[in-house]
């Protein structure tokens, strides 16, 4: 019973194909703030940061559920973790960004440590649900923060200095740490995967016993991978403070965890770009529907459905199967 | 004692009121090839998860290269130096043959907390698994996924991935598994060779191959050894014969 | 903190209680038979609430809205099996949680459309509308201790569905060792269809019990599908005894923790923060247990299938 450890990866894409992709959608995200100047305006500019940064948080989960098999419910957590690190260091006077980010990566890695080291010890729906536990921990906890907004939330009333610059007050400046920032955690990601330490995550996922066997503790290298995504989702929630100088407790909530595994399988698992197009094409989809309807989660919800029962490895997969009948 | 590089002493186990190992106590020499034969259900091997680590023993004590393991996990006692195949084929099924090999050979090679440098381009990892596979005639199969080879092929990877960690000691739990006679023989013949270089403790129910191989041979029976010698000895110890080779092998011989 | 006050809450704790058991039932037996994660379920209880509003409405008695919305519950939780849920028996949980994440998705928004975003109430039946009085001066609706009596008949129903007949044998022996069932030749499918059906009718009777009680809007039942999943985690994948007990306890536990540790925090700390803090280290207590239970027991406290 333990299929959500075993979930189908698709197949790998050719790896040439799968740079040009990411290739294609990284210039057309750097090309929106020119296309805003004449259409969109401020709300096209806003609508991709904020789909860049919840790329970035699908690209670290992808890493812990895609490559590692690790199914996390409660990844909205480390977000949360850090845009809070970011609300109240900026409330408290301290503005410096390369202050206030290892700050909210060290926090997120001491949680990532501490709470990983309980979850490891379950796998499959347990997994899915401990992680769920301790994600709803922070959701409440960070509700009861009364100096800091409670329930309702903290504004953040001046924008963090970038070596004491005021480069991240500007709009164009956020836009572009965002996307930076994006570029890298993808190549980060993708690197890791490749590497020596990937290579043990990936072997565990598909059979923790034989990599225990040759020597592997299999819960040193999870719980490091559980802490690097949750260490990458801490800087994103930096990101998203800085963005829209508000950070709430709904950051954390489930919603947002669920939020994420969908756009995460709706890309494809463990395939280079799918948590990329996955976050990009939840945001997208949900906007282009919203304008045609107010009620546009009728459509959304059937297309779910009809992509999880007919669109196995997710849309990543999907557009393989596409290129191959063709070829 | 002399060269005794796995000692097992008063293993005891027991599953509620099934006691499946009867305190046992077992050497295996340097240089030794040591069978283990015994009936289904006798306890081989969870006697080999013991050693392993796979199960704790309620009771006794197990020493590898003098040094008590008992307590280590699974991991620990691959890293000082226990290798083992698994009787149901237990390989990585995504990854190709190569890297089902590169993977144990990583694990000799250096530290896997690297985050950036590129495994799969990393030669000497490669090498030795090139190696590994050759020993077993994979190499040409190195770059086909796993999980698309046949089941023989995939016995040959087990076995590549157990000597490519370069133990100290082979753990083999019934190579020949399921394996025709040709496939069966020409693994005895490669593993005439790997006995060369590494203590085996040998799981099997292939007698040909038991006889072929080992120097020793127990035979365990309700999770106790009832007789244990040369092959010549066993083969015509009648305690053994009736706990074992009388009914179970003559059907297997024919 | 008074002694009636603990009353009054415990009493609430089991009403929460009783209602987490109903959407856990169904929740339980879906998840330990078919290995199948179903976030959609709390949508079901959602439906039941909704079907009881219409049903008021349409003919102005609650036990005649009771009476049409739990078969319409049941016909819906067929429906969805045949539309949705049987072509996801084979597959991984991801794919399922993906779809059935659709069906929340789109059943609330559904429930928005029809019924409109504000929250709706649904009046006690007239014969329950008094209170009792527990202790001098103590009163407490009527209504809601027919909930708990009503929640507690339907367990003992449920516990003798399960105990005594062929098909309880068939779920018990299905939550324990699925592929034995099918080997015996037993029509899986058929099996799989019944308990979705009776499990979306008992959420929606929850449902129904709810209306009158909690505000019924779109959204209704996510957060306390979470909870019911709480709840069958704790208790034991496929195990209606340890759903049971579970889910009284994930009541008890949280309804007096938002009462006790504000007050307990008040003797350490002001009155004002203790206020503040307390409610959310209340809300974090039903995770603690889980995760506690996860922790110490990993297969659940009734866990149904035989440990490997």
């Amino acid at each position: 019973m333990s299929g959500a450890s075993h979930a189908v990866a698709a197949p790998p894409a050719r790896p040439r194909s799968a740079l040009v992709v990411a290739g294609i959608i990284f210039a057309a995200l750097a090309l929106i703030p020119i296309v805003a100047e004449f259409a969109g305006g401020a709300y096209l500019t806003s609508l991709a940061v904020r789909a860049m940064i919840l790329a970035i948080v699908a690209i670290s989960l992808d890493l812990l559920m895609g490559h590692g098999g690790l199914v996390s419910f409660g990844h909205s957590a480390f977000v949360a973790i850090g845009a809070y690190a970011a609300g109240i260091m900026l409330t408290e006077g301290v503005y410096e960004i390369t202050l206030i980010l290892p700050v909210a990566m060290g926090a997120a890695a001491l949680f990532a440590l501490a709470s990983g080291a309980v979850c490891m010890r379950t796998s499959g729906v347990s997994f899915i649900m401990i992680t769920l536990a301790f994600g709803q921990m922070v959701y409440f906890a960070l509700g009861s923060l009364a100096q800091y907004g409670a329930d309702d939330g903290l504004t953040i009333w001046s924008a963090p200095d970038a070596l004491g610059t005021k480069w991240l007050a500007s709009k164009t400046g956020v836009y572009v740490t965002v996307l930076i920032a994006l570029v890298g955690t993808w190549a980060l990601v993708h690197r890791i995967t490749g590497s020596r330490f990937g290579r043990v995550l990936r072997a565990a996922r598909q059979n923790p016993v034989r990599v225990s066997s040759m020597g592997y503790s299999v819960f040193r290298y999870r719980l490091t991978a559980y802490v690097i995504a949750g260490m990458i989702a801490a800087v994103a929630g930096v990101l998203w403070a800085t963005h829209a100088a508000f950070v709430s407790p709904s950051l954390g909530s489930w919603q947002r965890s669920g939020d994420l595994i969908v756009m995460v399988v709706l890309g494809g698992m463990a395939t280079r770009n799918g948590a990329l197009i996955g976050a990009l094409f939840f945001i997208v989809i949900e906007e282009v529907l919203s304008s045609i309807t107010h009620d546009w989660r009728l459509i959304f919800g059937p297309l779910l459905i009809l992509i999880a029962l007919y669109a196995r490895g997710g849309l990543v997969g999907l557009l393989d199967r596409i290129q191959g009948d063709r070829t | 004692m002399t060269g005794a590089v796995l000692e097992l002493r008063g293993l005891h186990k027991a599953f509620g009121a099934l006691v499946v190992t009867d305190g046992i106590d077992l050497d295996l020499h340097r240089g030794e090839c040591h069978a283990l034969i015994g009936p289904n259900g006798a306890g081989k091997t969870t006697l080999i998860n013991q050693i392993s680590g796979a199960l704790q023993p309620d009771a006794g004590r197990i020493s590898f290269e003098g040094r008590d393991v008992t307590d280590l996990s699974v991991a620990d006692r691959a890293v000082a130096g226990l290798g083992r195949s698994f009787q149901i084929t237990s390989i990585l099924p995504d990854f190709t043959v190569l890297e089902n090999v590169a993977l144990a050979a990583q694990r000799r090679d250096g530290s896997s907390f690297r985050f950036l440098g590129r495994a799969a381009r990393e030669t000497r990892l490669n090498d030795a698994a090139m190696e590994a596979l050759g020993q077993l005639g994979l190499e040409t199969r190195a770059d086909v996924v796993a999980g698309a080879l046949s089941y023989g092929e995939k016995r040959l990877l087990e076995l590549a991935i157990a000597i490519a960690g370069q133990p100290h000691v082979l753990l083999l739990d019934e190579p020949m598994a399921g394996m025709g006679r040709a496939e069966s023989e020409s693994l005895t013949a490669t593993l005439l060779g790997i006995k060369k270089r590494y203590p085996i403790l040998l799981i099997e129910h292939d007698m040909e191959a038991v006889f072929q191989l080992a120097d020793r041979v127990s035979v365990l029976v309700a999770g106790a050894i009832v007789a244990s010698g040369t092959p010549d000895e066993v083969r015509t110890d009648p305690q053994a014969r009736a706990a074992y080779l009388g009914d179970d092998h003559t059907g297997d011989a024919a | 903190m008074s002694t009636t006050l603990i009353l009054i809450q415990i009493l609430n704790g089991l009403q929460l209680g009783v209602i987490l058991f109903l959407i856990a039932a169904g929740l339980t037996l879906v998840f330990g038979v078919m290995g199948f994660i179903n976030l959609a379920h709390g949508v079901q209880y959602m439906v039941g609430a909704y079907l009881a509003y219409w049903g008021y409405g349409v003919t102005g008695s609650f036990v005649l809205a009771l009476l049409m919305a739990l078969p319409l519950a049941l016909l819906m939780g067929l429906v969805l099996e045949f539309l949705v849920f049987r072509h996801l028996y084979d597959r991984d949980h991801l794919s399922q949680v993906l779809a059935t994440f659709g069906v929340i998705l789109f059943l609330n928004q559904l429930a928005k459309v029809i019924f409109g975003p504000a929250s709706l109430s649904v009046p006690p039946p007239e014969f329950l509308d008094f209170s009792f009085t527990l202790i001098d001066g103590l009163l407490y609706p009527a209504y809601r201790i027919a909930v708990i009596v009503a929640g507690l008949l339907v367990a003992l129903i449920l516990w003798l569905v399960i105990t005594r007949t062929r098909v309880g044998m068939l779920i018990r022996a299905g939550a324990t060792n699925p592929d034995m069932v099918s080997a015996l030749g037993v029509n899986v499918r058929q099996l799989f269809l019944i308990v979705f059906g009776f499990g979306a009718m008992l959420a929606g009777f929850a449902g129904v019990m709810a209306a009158p009680i909690f505000s019924v809007e779109p959204g209704m039942g996510d957060n306390l599908l979470i909870v019911a999943f709480v709840v069958i985690i704790i208790g034991g994948a496929g195990s209606i005894r340890g759903a049971f007990v579970a889910a009284l306890l994930v009541g008890l536990v949280d309804t007096l923790g938002r009462t006790l540790v504000t007050d307990g925090l008040r003797l350490v700390m002001d009155a004002s923060s203790a206020n503040q803090i307390g409610p959310a280290i209340a809300s974090m207590l039903i995770y603690v247990l889980m995760a506690l239970v996860l922790f110490w027991r990993p297969e659940g406290l009734f866990a149904a299938r035989a440990a490997r």
